[in-house]
């Protein structure tokens, strides 16, 4: 019998941290306590996507969402709505701008601009069925290709899709497959990169925990395109449920015959198997992941020659990122053209984005290639939390770039994002306020790339460190006229001059800082100013004596000891042992403290 | 498991180091590979013990240094240092009286920085052994910190 209502609890990572997992037992706990167990389905999901408002329950057919669900309100959710059938109103959705209550989930405007084919079976389908994943024509695709497309056909149709790799260089995908299809060897490989590394970015994590098996059925099109019958899938060792949910997906496909000998008794054999990083971002480079596998340091080589010509074990092999393996089936399954009808000229499709930082809206979003910054991060993100403005955000993680208001009604492609000195990368928007540095942003980045850089050339290992220094120096007040320049000069000759990818692109966050915010970073040096406040060198902290009550609150609350006053005396801070820590600042009851930055004009 | 039957279970082939080294790392008490693991791995395999150190000492992931039964990795990737995860540092150092890179004296914990953990939705985030932690606050982490400490988690 089929059941009255399907309950989806999303389990993603967002939500599972924020305890779903208790929901879900509770709300077994409760449905059983009230009969309702033949009636009922309650499916644990991969990731929905709004992330801000997890943990996030969806209930079918009605389409109804509830946000932010608390053990505590499971047993009004299963008395009044899935007895008496009236939705509990307090947890519904509200639309910020109407007030207005928003019971289906597809009139939320978090949904309405997206358009999900990479996602559309996450937070729709339990991750762990292979069931349901072929009721939603689950390796129809690879029958298709396999019986009825010979592999010239299939590498047409993926060439007429336009598809280019969504890693972050947004390279064609089926020129990669052609070059693999091409190349002369006894052994070929599909590999996927699963190792997401960049700071704000987690689509490739929510596409293999909530969807696995499409990443699966693409690298096993893709194995059958160019004459591979083994693929790796090359997963960080920092998402463990991500390699669990994918060894699952194996093990059920292979039981299935959807991986295996002799698929769909076509006579193609594809074999996949999980291989772990174990915490080195460098290893996202293609052939620092090769190496990896190979057992041996993720250090990478310079190229030519490719993977597609010479990869794992030096045989040729087909490297593609998890969301670009996600594509295939779709276009498989609608053709190319249609795939070709999404987005803009250069960019076909659709990207998904992770936003995060400060957004209201945080979550993962697939748009259509060509949407504009600005429907991305306020129609879909929600615009800043209360009182913040946003006035920039940084795109394609610590290789990427920031991009600025004047910009963001710009259409996303490949191209656009390259042009404003951002890029792509793997689609992590991290939005900014006014309460954020760029050059502390930027050192930020910097300093993440230094540490990460795997220390085989020198342009990165050494240059990088000392644009840090210098950074470093400007935000402790310590930068000279000159260092601008000089940062630009040398990021510049790193870009050119780095072994692979990392260091190629590890000026990037630095150059575009500079190139929008070159006002910021003259304050520094200048004036020792900070105007977000954030760099703890360039601030003052002094009593205003008109509003002191003289409570000493501030003066037992400091360190270091250096507040002047007693009891009836106003209170007085000696600078030269400030240590900034702002302690009086956060406890002074009558806002006496008071913080200013650069030099009294 | 003994380390004989984790060895048993891999091809005599280089890219399985990274493999067994994760095993041998669980297998550990201290959550670390001692230098003897790196023999028995560089023996069984046919390969130099540089060849495996090398490896092992490459990933950060991987310890040569043991550390406590908890590992606490906390995300310090940028959507997470805006959304404050220093402060988070701050509260993590001051209750357990540790520097990141350090154990406590009990060898309970292990406190580390992460390269980011992909759940930056409900940033900062810090991730103890398996388990994700996000939204977190001061409050929060010491409600986390104490269930650890009392063995209810």
């Amino acid at each position: 019998m089929a059941q009255r209502l399907n309950v989806l609890v999303c389990s993603g990572a967002s939500c599972l941290s924020s305890g779903s997992i208790e929901i879900k037992k509770k709300m077994l706990e409760e449905i059983k306590k009230a009969g309702l167990e033949d009636e009922i389905r309650i499916i644990e999901t991969g990731c929905m996507g709004p992330c801000e408002l997890g943990p996030v329950i969806l209930v079918y057919p009605d389409e109804i969402l509830y946000k932010k669900v608390k053990k505590k309100d499971v047993e009004e959710i299963v008395e009044n709505h899935f007895l008496k059938g009236r939705p509990v109103e307090r947890l519904l959705y509200k639309s910020p701008e109407t007030e207005k209550l928003i019971k289906k989930h597809e009139e939320i405007d978090y949904f309405k601009k997206q358009k999900k084919i990479v996602l559309r079976n996450c937070g729709m389908i339990d991750p762990e069925s292979l069931e349901e994943y072929v009721a939603l024509d689950g390796y129809e695709a690879l029958g298709k290709a396999l019986t009825e497309m010979s592999r010239d056909e299939v590498l047409k149709e993926i060439e007429t899709s336009g598809l280019r790799g969504r890693g972050g260089a947004g390279f064609p995908t089926h020129l990669k497959w052609k070059f693999t299809k091409d190349a002369e060897g006894d052994q070929k490989f599909v590999v996927c990169n699963a190792d997401e590394g960049d700071p704000g970015a987690f689509m490739d994590r929510s596409v293999v925990e909530g969807d696995p098996h499409t990443v699966l059925e693409g690298m096993a099109i893709a194995g059958y395109v160019v004459g591979a019958s083994k693929g790796y899938i090359y997963v960080r060792a920092e998402y463990p449920l991500a390699i669990e949910r994918l060894r699952k997906a194996i093990k059920d496909a292979k039981e299935y015959g959807f991986l295996g000998e002799n698929i769909f008794d076509s006579g193609f054999d594809f074999d996949l198997e999980v291989r772990i990083g174990a915490g080195a971002f460098v290893c996202g480079e293609e052939t620092a992941l090769i190496h990896s596998i190979e057992g041996k340091r993720g250090t990478p080589r310079p190229r030519p020659p490719y993977p597609s010509i010479s990869g794992l074990w030096e045989k040729p092999t087909n490297l593609n990122n998890v969301e670009t393996y996600a594509n295939v089936r779709h276009i498989i399954l609608k053709g190319g053209d249609w795939f070709a009808s999404i987005g803009t000229e250069s960019s076909k499709g659709t990207k998904v984005f992770a936003l995060s930082g400060d957004i209201q809206n945080t979550g993962l979003a697939e748009v259509p290639m060509g949407t504009t910054i600005n429907e991305l991060i306020y129609d879909i993100g929600g615009g800043a939390p209360e009182g913040k403005e946003i006035k920039a955000v940084q795109l394609g993680g610590p290789s990427g770039g920031c991009i600025t208001k004047e910009y963001f009604d710009t259409p996303i492609d490949y191209e656009s994002l390259t042009e404003l000195g951002a890029m792509m990368g793997s689609g992590g928007v991290i939005a900014m306020s006014q309460d954020t540095c760029m050059v502390n942003t930027a050192k930020f980045f910097l300093d993440f790339n230094t540490f990460e850089s795997c220390g085989k050339c020198t342009p990165c290992r050494v240059g990088l460190k000392q644009m840090y220094k210098m950074l470093d120096k400007i935000t402790k007040g310590e930068g000279e006229k000159g260092d601008i320049d000089k940062l630009v000069e040398l990021g510049e000759s790193i870009k050119k001059t780095a072994l692979c990818g990392l260091g190629q692109t590890a000026p990037n966050p630095v150059l575009s800082t500079i190139k929008y915010f070159r006002n910021e970073y003259r304050q520094h040096i200048e004036n020792k100013k900070c105007s977000a406040m954030v760099c703890t060198d360039l601030l003052t902290y002094t009593i205003d004596p008109d509003k002191c009550k003289a409570c000493t609150l501030c003066a037992q609350n400091c360190p270091v000891d250096c507040i002047d006053g007693e009891r009836g005396v106003v209170h007085e801070i000696r600078e030269d042992e400030c240590i900034k820590c702002g302690n009086c600042y956060d406890v002074c009851p009558f806002d006496a403290v008071i913080k200013t930055t650069g030099e009294l004009e | 498991m003994k380390k004989e039957e984790i060895l048993y279970k891999y091809e005599k082939r280089k890219d399985n180091v990274l493999y067994i080294l994760h095993e041998f790392q669980d297998l550990n008490p201290y959550n670390y590979v001692t230098d003897d693991d790196m023999q028995l791995i560089a023996d069984y395999i046919g390969i130099p013990y540089s060849k495996v150190y090398g490896t092992a000492s490459f990933y950060s992931m991987i310890s040569e240094k043991p550390r406590g039964k908890h590992i606490i990795r906390l995300c310090d990737s940028p959507p997470c240092h805006l959304m404050g995860s220093i402060d988070i540092l701050d509260v993590i150092k001051e209750e357990l009286k540790i520097e990141v890179g350090e154990t406590t004296p009990d060898m309970i914990f292990t406190l580390e920085k992460t390269a980011c953990l992909g759940v930056c939705g409900v940033a900062p985030v810090m991730m103890i052994d398996d388990e994700v932690y996000g939204n977190l606050t001061p409050k929060k982490v010491r409600k986390i910190l104490t269930e650890y400490k009392e063995g209810t988690k």
